[in-house]
């Protein structure tokens, strides 16, 4: 297991170290600082000047390494263009509604899926079965930003019954919620379905129905145990997409997040904070996306000898 | 978790509870009809695309300002000239919408040609070649996994600049790694099966063995993988128009229809409401005709 975990992180650490090169070449192709800080009437000489200043008259990877060690020792981003303070105090107001966001709409996509995806793996073909297959493919076809302007409208709008932007209490939290717990549902419900159908017929489930293991305990210690090793991976690998998804529904609700900064910094140019939120974002996946591997290893040992 | 078995009421046996014969041809049936379904959607979505100008009843771009805001013709108040009524500018939402399936159609189909392209060469590399070759490849994969997909999306549009070849370039590069997943996968199966090592043993070059008798192969997983990855691509060329960051206005773009239809969310409803459903049915026919060719040409990957 030691071996696994190290193995599994030494690859995290070179995914986010390939994930901080991209990111950093594509903002250095792409900003023009000088344009966008100096005043229209500045000479030649003022900009580099200013580059001089910035150190963006050294080479690239020198530039690089002192980006990355600013960021890793000092956590400090670099400032916004716009707002003028550091990207990271704009990030870090940002950073708890997303999480909060995210961590809640994932925690109901779980809660509505595990029940009716076993329901429908254990009596196929049942009323509740059809709902699940339903369910899946609406929401796979449905646009996010759609269905959160349609739940504004429908709740907000018409019924009055909730807000539809604002962020003071959990009442708001729960139209931008329901939209990206829709988003993860469909996955969610299809895997704990099919996992649940493979893991029914398998000849363990038949062993301890024969010895008279009463119904309740043959599903939720033979079966779900194993079906769930899917759902956990599958929730962290996704991790990414969720918080993608986080990124449309805080655009639509307007939802003060990482995703609504970044969306609004992309569209005015102020690229170290569009950085410093990639960044963040990719951090929480790769993270995400370990703590899934090591949980599916300590669910099922075999993993760990793969 | 106890709160399951009160509302899972399991048969007299949950092991051995096999569904009854005709409820299996019952299921069969209905499947089968969802792929037609599918298939007639699709069927819509592209016959809009292709005669666009035949279909509509106005020219998308004609503003009459006189009948703005018209609602669609079977609510109260609507014109019968303007089948679904009129946006913000007067311009027919109906046309609108016919005209926005050629935008749709043309990206998310372009824009998973590049994501397949690049997909399948670094899958079929990664696995056939394996070893370091296969590792720098599931390093790069991961690393692309780890970006939050639209805002690398977002960020490529910007850098590219905003026009339809660069939202089909920026979707596409964004998009390759679920095509070199599956291509890795499949190849490395296939490596090991007789009649790719035979063909090995025969001596044939490694573009032939992989052209022949891998890519052949793969050709119906890929196909299926690709149907679904349009439904998707055309979901998200729609919100990085609502965001201003796809298709510039005037072009009649769903995604754009919606977020000028969002400034009038609270009196007239149906103008973001009727573009979302055009997105809507079209993921919709997509994906079903996606699950329709998966049973068709893998009865192993058929769910349930």
């Amino acid at each position: 297991m030691r071996t696994y975990i190290f193995y599994k992180l030494l690859h995290a650490v070179g995914v986010a170290f390939i994930v901080s090169m991209v990111s950093f070449i594509l903002l250095f192709y792409t900003a023009d600082p000088a344009s966008m800080l100096l005043p229209e009437t500045a000479d030649d000489a003022d900009i580099a000047a200013f580059e001089k200043d910035l150190g963006l008259d050294q080479p690239l990877i020198v530039q690089y390494g002192n980006w990355l060690a600013r960021i890793v020792f000092e956590g400090d981003f670099g400032n916004s263009w716009v707002a003028k303070v550091p990207a990271s105090s704009l990030i870090g107001v940002a950073l708890w509604p997303t999480l909060k966001l995210a961590l809640i709409a994932q925690f109901i996509a779980t809660i509505v899926a595990i029940p009716l995806g076993m329901v429908s793996a254990v009596k196929r073909y049942s009323l509740i079965d059809n709902i699940t297959t339903f369910i899946v493919l609406v929401g796979q076809a449905m646009p996010l930003f759609w269905l959160g302007i349609m739940l504004m409208i429908v709740f907000g709008v018409w019924l009055q019954w909730l807000p539809t932007s604002g962020s003071e209490t959990w009442v708001h939290l729960i139209l931008p919620a329901v939209t990206l717990a829709s988003f993860t549902l469909p996955l969610n419900m299809r895997l704990v379905r099919s996992g649940m159908l493979e893991v029914l017929s398998q000849d363990y489930v038949r062993t301890a129905r024969a010895k008279g293991v009463p119904r309740s305990g043959v599903l939720m210690k033979h079966a779900f145990r194993n079906a769930a090793i899917p759902l956990v991976t599958v929730t962290g690998v996704q991790f990414g997409a969720l918080l993608g998804g986080a990124v449309v529904t805080e655009t639509v609700f307007a939802w003060p997040g990482l995703g609504r900064l970044a969306v609004e910094s992309i569209q005015v140019g102020d690229f170290p904070v569009v950085q410093g939120v990639v960044l963040i974002l990719s951090a929480f996946t790769i993270v995400a996306n370990l703590v899934a591997d090591i949980g599916a290893a300590w669910i099922d040992p075999r993993i760990r000898f793969e | 978790m106890n709160n399951v078995s009160p509302t899972a009421p399991i048969g007299d046996s949950h092991q051995d509870h096999k569904p009854s014969p005709l409820s299996v041809v019952l299921k069969r049936m209905w499947q089968l009809r969802m792929g037609v379904f599918g298939f007639l959607l699709v069927l819509l979505l592209i016959g809009s695309a292709i005669f666009a100008p035949v279909v509509a009843t106005h020219d998308p771009l004609e503003q009459d300002i006189i009948s703005r805001l018209t609602p669609p013709s079977f609510l109260e108040g609507g014109d019968s000239t303007y089948l679904l009524g009129t946006d913000q500018l007067g311009r027919d939402l109906f046309s609108r919408i016919v005209y926005g399936a050629r935008i749709s159609l043309m990206i998310g189909l372009s824009a998973v040609l590049v994501s397949m392209v690049i997909g399948v060469l670094l899958g079929l590399a990664a696995g056939y070649f394996g070893g370091k070759v296969d590792a720098v490849v599931d390093f790069l994969v991961n690393a692309m996994l780890a970006f939050p997909f639209i805002l690398l999306a977002m960020t490529l549009v910007i850098v590219l600049g905003a026009s339809m070849e660069n939202i089909i370039l920026a979707l596409g590069l964004s998009n390759w790694p679920i095509f070199a997943r599956v291509t890795r996968i499949e190849t490395m199966k296939l490596r090991e099966q007789e009649f790719v090592l035979a063909a090995i043993a025969q001596g044939l070059s490694h573009v032939r063995i992989v052209l022949k008798h891998i890519l052949s192969n793969l050709a119906a997983p890929i196909l299926v993988i690709a149907t679904v990855e349009i439904a998707r691509a055309i979901i998200r060329e729609t919100f990085l128009s609502f965001l201003g960051l796809g298709i510039q206005p005037p072009t009649p773009s769903w995604g754009l229809m919606l977020a000028e239809g969002r400034d009038y969310m609270l009196t007239v409803w149906w103008l973001s409401t009727l573009p979302g459903f055009a997105i809507f049915l079209a993921a919709l026919g997509i994906n079903l005709v996606g699950d329709a060719l998966r049973d068709l040409l893998d009865p192993r990957m058929r769910k349930g």
